[in-house]
Order: structure tokens, then sequence, then C-alpha cells
């Protein structure tokens, strides 16, 4: 049985994983924000946002710093809700069922995370990426699911031979891809990518973007960066925020061609920003 | 050179060499301890020392095999019972935590590490040693007490010391809080942890106070830990505190014994700890 096989067996034992898990229909609504606000304590940082992702698409999210793009891409797994005094309004549908009321750890294995920065854990370089298997009670073989996951990741031929060392011992670019690889490992539907190159060189942050290609036929991704060129270059569809407010969103050729709003004109042309 | 400058200069160069100095005398206390207790105390450390009962007065020679072993016995109830507690407050300060509980149990442990542990002696002395006997048992009660909130608080610090960003990639991973906090935040601060447990124990083990209260001490081998029980810094007081050569002459190789150990156990603990919090900076 290969790697794939095993994992999609472990998600349909899992009890709250959607029926749908795996075989995504195409370029439908995986992901949908309906009327979204966000407060950090008193106050507001995102506005009725109302945003659809389609599967099997990349969504890029735009913006300054501090428009709220983080803040909502942390709403869509409830990631949000690690920090105190935090409250959300609003529904955020994963398949049309309210991520409130799916159980917190199940949406979190459907919906995975790549953060800023990488962020591996002080374990092995298999350990990191069996992890996430293992605490979701994965039966089979973790070696073959790891070296499917690294594959998956590109990272399987630069670490093929060092799996046991510490995960420290990697290059920057190298430790994202490892994280990417975590994430992957538990087949998740949709994948979020929170600035994954921000800390990277143009060549390791080539090598992601060559990466989320390659990806988009199994998962959907939602990428959030301040890399306009990034946006143009891998995504589908871009979202625009300013000020918590989702100022704009459509097909990736509109927002950077033909955009409608004014302020969206002003990001994309370097006006601000 | 101004007249300014030649004036900031020897101040300069007064405070530097009266904070040098003052830097020399903390450092040589140590020093002048360790010499003074090797001095007096190496020549009585001998086999007998760690195999013998201690003699009656007069008499010369023995050891302080009991109160070696009864100082274990106490020092290892206190561990059993005070560690586990200590790290799991440490855990829930640290994780759990919300804010009123949080900083009233915080507060209170840091209180508790202020409280002289004479006081501690007593209290045990109150609720235990009244009731039942003077014992082992009553000993490490009594050494718990001092333990549980320096674990607890030093725990809590090598905890906090994680990255938040750790603890965020495990939960989006699907690991339940729980998981998350056993198998990546503890895992990644054991060093430190270890470190403050180990530090810990050593500063109980050379608690003199609460043990003369609790466990007292026994110039003989006791009945077991229901017993009271000998312990090596009650021995040092009762046996400085005497008038005979020979009892004093034992109470220095005690003191001796004791020093090494503590020593030991710190020198151990920061050689964990300098090769550092498993967490990349």
């Amino acid at each position: 049985m290969s790697p794939k096989e095993h994992m999609i067996m472990s998600s349909a034992n899992l009890p709250s994983a959607s029926p749908a898990a795996g075989k995504p229909v195409e370029h439908q609504g995986k992901l949908k924000a309906v009327n979204l606000n966000f407060y950090y304590g008193a106050y507001k940082a995102l506005h009725d946002i109302s945003l659809e992702v389609q599967a099997n698409k990349i969504t890029a999210l735009i913006g300054p710093s501090g428009c709220g793009k983080s803040t909502f891409l942390r709403t869509l797994n409830r990631i949000c809700e690690t920090i105190p005094k935090t409250r959300v309004e609003g529904q955020v549908l994963l398949d049309d069922e309210d991520v409130l009321r799916v159980d917190v750890t199940a949406l979190r294995r459907r919906v995975g995370m790549v953060f800023q920065k990488s962020n591996p854990f002080p374990k092995s370089i298999f350990d990191n990426v069996a992890y996430g298997l293992k605490v979701n009670g994965f039966r089979g073989s973790l070696k073959d699911a790891v070296e499917h996951s690294l594959k998956r990741a590109a990272l399987w031929e630069e670490v093929q031979d060092k799996l046991q060392k510490s995960a420290y011992a990697l290059s920057g670019g190298q430790q994202q891809r490892l994280c990417i690889a975590r994430a992957l490992a538990v087949d998740p539907e949709v994948l979020l990518l929170d600035e994954p190159c921000s800390a990277l060189d143009p060549i390791a942050t080539a090598k992601i973007e060559d990466l989320l290609f390659t990806l988009k036929d199994q998962c959907t991704i939602v990428i959030v960066t301040h890399n306009m060129q990034q946006a143009a270059r891998v995504a589908d569809r871009t979202g625009f925020f300013l000020l918590g407010k989702l100022i704009e969103y459509n097909t990736t050729e509109i927002i950077f061609k033909n955009p409608t709003k004014q302020e969206t004109e002003d990001y994309i042309t370097g006006r601000f920003g | 050179m101004t007249l300014r400058n030649r004036w900031r200069q020897s101040l300069s160069f007064f405070m530097l060499t009266l904070t040098g100095i003052c830097a020399v005398v903390a450092v040589s206390l140590l020093f002048l301890i360790l010499g003074d207790l090797f001095y007096n105390g190496w020549r009585s450390v001998d086999w007998d020392f760690f195999t013998k009962l201690p003699l009656p007065p007069g008499e010369t020679g023995g050891g302080m095999a009991n109160a070696i072993v009864g100082s274990i016995e106490i020092v290892l109830l206190a561990t059993i019972m005070g560690l586990p507690v200590g790290f799991m407050a440490g855990v829930y300060l640290s994780e759990f935590g919300g804010k009123t509980f949080a900083f009233l149990v915080r507060y209170m442990a840091d209180l508790l590490n202020g409280v002289p542990s004479i006081v501690i002696g007593i209290f045990v002395w109150i609720v235990v040693v009244r009731r039942y006997h003077f014992s082992a048992y009553a000993g490490g009660i009594a050494l718990a007490l001092i333990l549980i909130p320096i674990t607890a608080r030093s725990t809590e610090q090598f905890m906090n010391a994680v990255p938040q960003t750790l603890r965020e990639g495990a939960l989006a991973l699907g690991a339940s809080k729980w998981k998350t906090i056993a198998t990546v935040v503890v895992p990644a601060a054991y060093r430190g942890i270890a470190t403050g447990m180990i530090l810990g124990v050593a500063r109980i083990s050379g608690e003199t106070a609460p043990l003369l209260f609790t466990s007292l001490n026994n110039q003989f081998w006791g009945a077991g830990l229901r017993d009271q029980t000998a312990s090596l810094p009650v021995m040092i007081y009762s046996h400085a505190m005497s008038p005979y050569d020979d009892w004093h002459r034992q109470a220095w190789a005690a003191g001796l014994v004791l020093l090494i150990g503590v020593l030991f156990a710190n020198v151990a603990a920061r050689l964990i700890l300098s090769r550092g919090i498993a967490v990349q900076k």
C-alpha cells in the first residue's frame, strides 16, 4: 500500500474528517468567510470580510503591514484562539460547515498552516515530519509517510541521508520546506501559508513557489504575502486588504492589470504601502 | 588634559577598583568556607565516617552512616512529594493560568519561597509531628513544602522561554493543547526544568531548621521512616554545639561531605543548563 493510500485510510478512520476528504470537487468554494469581524480586545482588526476560496486554486492575500491579512488567515484554522482576549464574529465555512462546529483538532488537521518564521520542533528531521501523524494516531509505516511528505515538499533529496539529525542543522529555506513537509504529512485539504518566504533568499523563495504549483492539484492553498510580485507569480486569485477591510478580491490578472478600486491601484503601483 | 577630565578619569578608576574589590570579596567567601571545611574536615572523612554509627561522647571514632542514609531518605521523600506537585503547578502557571488565579498562585509561591524555613518546620511540627511522631516522613513533608514553590517557579520560567511559534506549530497540526505541552513545550524546556529541579533538591538537602522540628535526630539506626531520623544538617548542628572535641571533628567532616554533595549537584545543574535550552535562537 502506498503512503498516500495509508493516509487516505487514516483520514477515513478519523470520525470528524469530511467525506469529501482527498477528492475535492474542482473549482468550488472550499473555504468561505461570511461577514467576518475580528477583535483584539476592544480593537477591531477585521471589518466584515466576506471571501470565498476556491478549491485547488492558489489564493493570495496582499496588503500593507498591519492590514489584517495574517489575522484573517489565522481565523481560518482557528489558531487565532491561542491569543487571549480575541473574539470572532461571523462565520468561516469549510465545505459549507461552520468551522466553529468542527472539533478544533480535526479542523486543523484538515486545514494545515505554515508560519512566517520557520518553526521546526527541537527534534530530528524525521520526528518533525512524523509529529502530525503521531498526534493524529496514524497507523502504518511512518517511514514511508515521512519519505512521501518530504518528497512532496521537494526536500527529500537534500535530507535523505540525515533524517535523524536535528532540524536546526538545516538552512532557513530548508527549514521552511521542512515545515511545509510537516504540514503536508497529515494530508490537509487546505494549506495556509503566512508569509512563508519573508525570511528567505530569492533561490529558496523560487523553490517554495515552484512547490506551491505542484501542490495545488492536491490541496487548496491560501498564501499571505507582502511581496506583490510573488502574488502575481503564483496566485490564481488575489485579495487586497487595507486597514482591516477587504478592498478588492478577484482573479490575479484583474487585480494587477485592471483593478476596479482606486486603493488597489495605488497599492499595486507603489504609491503607498 | 583638563582638570574636569582628570577628575572624571580618577572617579572612574576609583569606582572600578571599588566594584572589583567587592567582587573579589564575594567570590573569596566561598573559597574561605570551602578551605576552612577542607582544612578541618578532610582528615576525618574516612571509611568509618561513611560506615559506622556515632559513638557516645568520650569515645573516639565512629561515623555518621545513619545520618547520611537518613539525609538521603528525607530528601528522597521530599523529592517524591514535592517535584511532581511543583512541576505540575509550574506547567499550570505557564500554560493554563488565567489571570486572577494564576496571579494568586504565583504570588503565593513567591511568598512561600520567602517564608523562613524554621517557620515551615514549626508548621509541620504542629500539623504532623504533634499528631503522630517525629519521623522521616515529617522531615520529608517539611522539605517538600520548601521544594514545591522553587520547582513551580523555575518550571514556569523555563516553559515561558519556549517560543510561542513552537506551540502554534504543534496546534496547527491538530495536536491538542495537552499533547502540545507534553510533546513539544516540555521537551524543548526540559534542560532548564531539570536544572531548576536539581538546584531545588540541592537547596533543601542543606536545610537544618525544618528538620529540627520534624525528623529530629537519632544516634542509632531508626526503626524505619516512621521513627525519628538522623540527618547530616541536624547532626552538624548537634555535634558542633557539643563540648566534645571528637564530635567537633565529626561535625567538620559532615559539613564537608554535605557541601561537596551540594556543590556536585550545582555543577551538574550548570553543566546541563550550559548546553542551552533546546530551542534555536
